[in-house]
């Protein structure tokens, strides 16, 4: 070998620096990561149980447990993207399908954005005012579900329009020389098309709909009993866990433990890797699709 | 007997004039080929003939467009009925995401045909129509993104032709083909004279030469000259037609 070679491997100082540097800001910001995830679980796991999951806190027997608390957080959610899906699909497919680019649609745009960049406790003010007081449903899972389909709002009208956006537009194109009408090419082609990021764009709300907590203190407050009966219960107060984690370090229910407060946190997480997990598999669903 | 024609059409996109006073007549049953350098505007032309250019922003067509009589840019007229009568086929072959069959039975399905037997009945004769039929009667429920380059824009002939449409435009239609899909897809056209009308915008000359009846030469949005297949490629009158037919600019 001619140790002259001009394709001889040179070794460059500035190179050898930056990337140990990069390596070992990654390395601390994952074991920051881990060690928190560790410590929850570490903490929290060990407090879950069957009784855990399925009892209500209760002030006679001093024990404790989250049954009303996962109910209320799947009530509020589905009740929430009941409300925001056909709003926020709605809102898409007239930004992409039908507006004219113009000053008014720049407007929406704007306030759209404006909107996902508003901390959620002045949303929870807002709820707190109109849906609470104005529309007077008082501290209500519904006051909060509508709080919290206002909070999505951006993020369904944002990912459904682009992936409506990126529908080849090939097809709109042959559609529309068949003849057939703006109505029947969306149904039949360009929402079956954007459905995965539709999915994406649900499996993102619920996500941001389980971590949230300071918008729903104001609005669907922090009742912790059982649902007496499930078909009239938006009409009450009740606690997400996530709000009641919050609960843990003020009023602190009945029967709860130290450890309580990570046990929900791990139960949060979890549901949080599943729903990554899920974007996951839909996003390799779209690159196969 | 004339189906459609254009009268001083000036067409702009913006400040671009991109087709200038064309007056251009096509005859019922005929092939007649669009050819010209890349930029003429044949595309454009096309297009206008169903109203695809009405989806563009900043667009100003003046002029007529007869088709069956009317003008089919007079206010009253409502363009979705002008494109179910006037078909396209683009250079892309761009079948929907969706079964075969689903493909053909589209248009047909929005306009009101619900019968199970009779969309059979439509499907199968449009596949025929297309040269498709043969190959895919087995496989009817599979993914229309499942056939090769050319029995998919076959397929788009079939789903062109499943609406009865009168004429059909066919914008480089076997321009993105092998040569022996471009063969079979050159019959296929030769044969649906028979029933419909058929305006083809080409950059093959050969296939201008073999497949047309008449001929419209365009360069830089000028309608140049007009007539005969034979007559453009034998003895054009414009010498600017005798320099692009014969392959010295384009
Ligand atoms: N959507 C559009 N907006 C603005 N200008 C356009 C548009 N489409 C075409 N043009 C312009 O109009 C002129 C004619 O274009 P056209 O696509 O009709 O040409 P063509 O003859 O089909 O060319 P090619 O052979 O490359 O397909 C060109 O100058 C082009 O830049
Ligand atoms: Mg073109």
């Amino acid at each position: 070998m001619n140790n002259d070679s001009p394709y001889k491997r040179t070794v460059h100082m500035d190179t050898v620096i930056i990337r140990t540097l990069a390596c070992l800001a990654a390395g601390i910001a994952l074991l920051i990561l881990f060690g928190i995830i560790g410590y929850i679980f570490f903490q929290g796991l060990p407090a879950i149980n069957w009784a855990f999951l399925s009892t209500e806190p209760s002030f006679l027997d001093q024990t404790y447990g989250i049954a009303p608390m996962i109910i209320n957080t799947v009530y509020i959610t589905v009740l929430a993207l009941l409300i925001i899906l056909p709003i926020g699909i709605g809102g898409a497919i007239y930004l992409s399908e039908y507006s004219k680019q113009g000053k008014i649609l720049s407007l929406i745009r704007f306030t759209i954005e404006i909107l996902s960049g508003i901390p959620s406790i002045v949303y929870g003010l807002f709820g707190a005012l109109f849906f609470v007081l104005f529309f007077n449903m008082g501290y209500s899972i519904l006051a909060g579900a509508f709080t919290l389909a206002l909070i999505v709002l951006p993020i369904v009208v944002r990912t459904t329009e682009e992936s409506l956006k990126s529908v080849d537009p090939t097809y709109r194109e042959a559609a529309l020389s068949m003849g057939v009408n703006k109505l029947y090419t969306i149904r039949t082609i360009l929402l079956p098309c954007a459905m995965p990021g539709i999915i994406a764009a649900i499996i993102l709300s619920v996500g941001r709909m389980v971590g949230e907590s300071a918008a729903l203190l104001c609005t669907s407050g922090t009742a912790y009993q059982l649902p007496g009966d499930i078909a009239t219960h938006y009409k009450n107060s009740g606690a997400t866990l996530a709000v009641q984690i919050y609960q843990c370090f003020t009023e602190r229910p009945p029967g709860m433990t130290d450890a309580t407060p990570f046990a929900i946190a791990a139960i949060l997480m979890l549901v949080v890797l599943l729903l990554n997990f899920l974007t996951y598999i839909v996003g390799k669903g779209i690159k196969r699709g | 007997m004339t189906i459609i024609e254009t009268k001083n059409l000036n067409l702009h996109y913006g400040d671009n004039h991109a087709l200038i006073n064309v007056s251009l007549s096509f005859m019922k049953n005929e092939i007649t080929a669009l050819i010209g350098p890349s930029g003429c505007g044949k595309s454009t032309f096309l297009r206008v003939l169903n109203r695809m250019n009405d989806i563009i922003k900043d667009v100003r067509i003046d002029g007529e467009v007869i088709f069956d009589g009317v003008n089919i840019y007079a206010p009253d007229i409502d363009p979705m009925r002008i494109r179910k009568n006037i078909g396209m086929v683009f250079q892309k072959p761009n079948p929907f995401p969706m079964s075969i069959y689903d493909n053909v039975a589209y248009a047909p399905r929005y306009h009101k045909v619900k019968k199970r037997a009779v969309l059979d009945e439509i499907v199968e004769k449009s596949l025929r129509k297309a040269a498709l039929w043969e190959e895919v009667k087995d496989r009817l429920k599979k993914s229309a993104l499942s056939l090769s380059g050319g029995q998919q824009q076959r397929l788009c002939i079939a789903r062109a032709v499943a609406l009865e449409p009168e004429i059909l435009l066919l914008d480089e239609a076997t321009s993105a083909l092998d040569p022996i899909s471009t063969f079979k897809i050159e019959d296929l056209i030769q044969d649906l004279k028979k029933t419909y009308t058929v305006i083809m915008v080409t950059h093959n000359m050969q296939q201008a030469a073999r497949v047309s009846n008449k001929t419209a030469f365009f360069l830089l949005g000028d309608m140049l000259e007009f007539g005969d297949t034979e007559k453009i490629f034998g003895n054009p009158v414009n010498p600017k037609t005798q320099e692009y037919v014969s392959g010295r600019f384009g």
